[in-house]
């Protein structure tokens, strides 16, 4: 069941377009953003809300790199792993996030306070490498740097 | 000489962009003053046509002239929509980024005279997933532009209406990819769309529709206020105006700065990027993100404009340049491009779909030394297959062209990551 706040903010998008459909991104965004992640009876939920089929809405959940499909942990890092990145010391930092945290990609801590995840190009170059924890943006980042970092985010 | 910095002339480095008032004191919104209601849209459309203003997402076309192919007059299917792209995920690229954070009206009056040389009535930015500080920036400056008049109805007591919406991305490569983003836009998978029909006869939910870099839009209000003349002075080629340049990579300073278009490829690196970091040598550079092929020492006099990166066998694409060392692996760099652009394929076409993980996986296999005899052959053979009109966007041409400079110029790099006397692969179970 959708929850009315989500009904409610699902349909202020709706105006903007000429198919209902259409909002399904704006919608999958609002559920994560209530809940974290988008579950496979949301996906049914708000497919049946939009009048598309369940599996349309799948096949766009799933193209996008910001929709979940499984539950992330309390904080998700993204890791630039783009050409730039890589050039200026990604792998490394990369291997010292791995060894911090006890998981790859994809994972989230036993505790679950982190998710790691790899992304393409944050459009910081020139202060590379960086990367995304929730919504803050870390540059010029160097291995040693990664404990004072990582302990602001509980 | 002072040198005039349309794009950039109102950026404070660490300091909140000029809010609406601060930006009509430095002469915002005169062009729309001027020019919405009392110019022909035609004659803007061939104002910025004869500018000679080229497409900054990297293709490079003139912008008058595909406005040009959009219908007008009554009959027309409406609305007609102008849509901005920015994506910007195009690695190696961090130039829109500034302009959206630093004068976020300059981009909305830039979306407004376009709008109203194609007479769209609707306008939406599709902006990239993390740019959290240019979408807060954006949205502030929408609301300060409806309240100044600028936007929504009867704009300058025209007549003519325009809104403008914001829509923040999933995140997807794709998705700065012309008919990808419209399907974005249309709540789809942002897979392409066949050619034609073009978007600016059948676009957005099938109307009419412009999609444009952020960086071109920001062109537009100063070729309207000072003219077509003032415009190619800007520049030192025949490409018009200014250009946001980056570097990017172990050089001294990297940066992004504002310069004529066709200043030099050395200019850029040496002056302004402060040349490479001490103990490095320079080895290559992709002129404008990762899908632009290598330039290397014999093209560093090359003027950095979208002709004459085009005669040096490479392209301008975004102007951001992304600088290889001689520290770092080619074969290694071209690994991490190749495995970015298999993972981004959006698996629409076959060449694409199945050529670049075959590629990435080769390219594996030699950045450890371990290549087989007949895989510099093999990737050749792939990126051919990839070649413009054999797929259906240009993402895995795109992806070709750095991969085979970089065989090109730096073949031994290659042939190092193949064990010498290693026998070539025999088929599984032949032994």
């Amino acid at each position: 069941m959708l929850k009315a706040e989500e009904i409610r903010e699902i349909e202020h998008e709706l105006p903007l377009f000429p198919q209902k459909k259409a909002a399904c991104i704006e919608a999958l965004k609002i559920v994560q953003k209530h809940r974290g992640w988008v579950s496979d009876e949301a996906i049914q939920d708000i497919a049946q809300f939009l009048d598309m089929s369940a599996e349309e809405l799948d096949s766009v959940a799933t193209f996008y790199n910001m929709i979940y499909r499984q539950p992330v942990g309390r904080h998700v890092i993204h890791v630039c792993d783009s050409v730039s990145c890589w050039i200026m010391g990604y792998d490394q930092l990369k291997d010292a996030l791995m060894k911090k945290l006890g998981v790859k990609y994809g994972e989230t801590t036993k505790d679950g306070r982190f998710t790691l995840l790899p992304i393409c190009c944050l459009g910081t170059c020139d202060r590379a490498p960086a990367m995304f924890i929730g919504e803050d943006l870390h540059r010029d980042l160097k291995p040693e740097q990664l404990d004072g970092i990582l302990e602001k985010y509980s | 000489m002072n040198r005039e910095l349309p794009l950039t002339q109102n950026i404070r480095i660490d300091q909140p962009p000029f809010d609406c008032r601060e930006y009509e004191r430095a002469g915002g919104y005169e062009a729309v003053k001027n020019c919405v209601g009392k110019m022909e849209p035609q004659a803007v459309t061939q104002l910025i046509k004869d500018a000679n203003l080229r497409g900054r997402g990297g293709a490079g076309f003139n912008t008058g002239l595909k406005w040009s192919f959009v219908p007008m007059g009554p009959d027309v299917a409406r609305p007609k929509y102008l849509v901005a792209n920015a994506d910007e995920m195009e690695p190696g690229t961090f130039k829109d980024r500034l302009l959206m954070e630093g004068d976020p009206h300059l981009f909305i009056e830039g979306m407004i005279l376009s709008a109203y040389a194609i007479q769209a009535e609707v306008g939406f930015i599709f902006l990239r997933w993390g740019y959290q500080l240019a979408e807060l920036r954006m949205h502030k400056a929408i609301r300060e532009a409806y309240d100044g008049g600028y936007l929504g109805k009867n704009i300058n007591g025209s007549g003519f209406n325009f809104d403008l919406h914001m829509h923040v991305s999933a995140g997807r490569y794709m998705c700065g990819e012309e008919t990808g983003l419209l399907n974005a836009l249309e709540g789809r998978r942002a897979n392409p769309r066949a050619k034609p029909p073009f978007p600016q006869v059948s676009g957005l939910f099938g109307k009419p529709t412009i999609v444009q870099n952020v960086e071109t839009l920001c062109n537009v209000p100063g070729i309207v206020r000072n003219g077509v003349e003032w415009y190619k002075k800007l520049s030192l080629s025949a490409d018009g105006g200014t250009k946001l340049f980056g570097v990017s990579g172990k050089v001294k300073r990297p940066g992004l700065w504002e310069l004529p278009m066709g200043t030099p490829v050395r200019e850029i690196l040496e002056s302004y990027a402060g040349g490479m970091r001490d103990g490095l040598k320079f080895r290559g550079l992709l002129p404008g993100g990762a899908s632009t092929a290598f330039l290397t020492d014999q093209h560093l006099d090359v003027k950095m404009d979208f002709d004459s990166v085009g005669k040096a066998g490479s392209r301008m694409g975004t102007g951001t340049m992304i600088v290889l060392d001689d520290k770092t692996s080619v074969v290694g760099m071209m690994h991490n491009m190749m495995a970015f652009f298999a993972q981004e394929s959006c698996g629409w076409c076959t060449p694409c779909r199945d050529g670049l993980p075959w590629v990435a996986k080769i390219l594996d296999a030699m950045k450890d030394g371990q290549g087989q005899p007949g895989d510099i052959e093999r990737l050749q053979l792939q990126c051919k297959n990839m070649g413009p009109g054999l797929t259906f966007c240009a993402l895995a041409p795109g992806a070709a062209d750095p991969l085979l400079s970089a065989i090109k110029y730096f073949r031994e790099d290659f042939e190092r990551a193949i064990p010498a006397g290693k026998p070539a692969a025999v088929a599984a179970g032949a032994a």
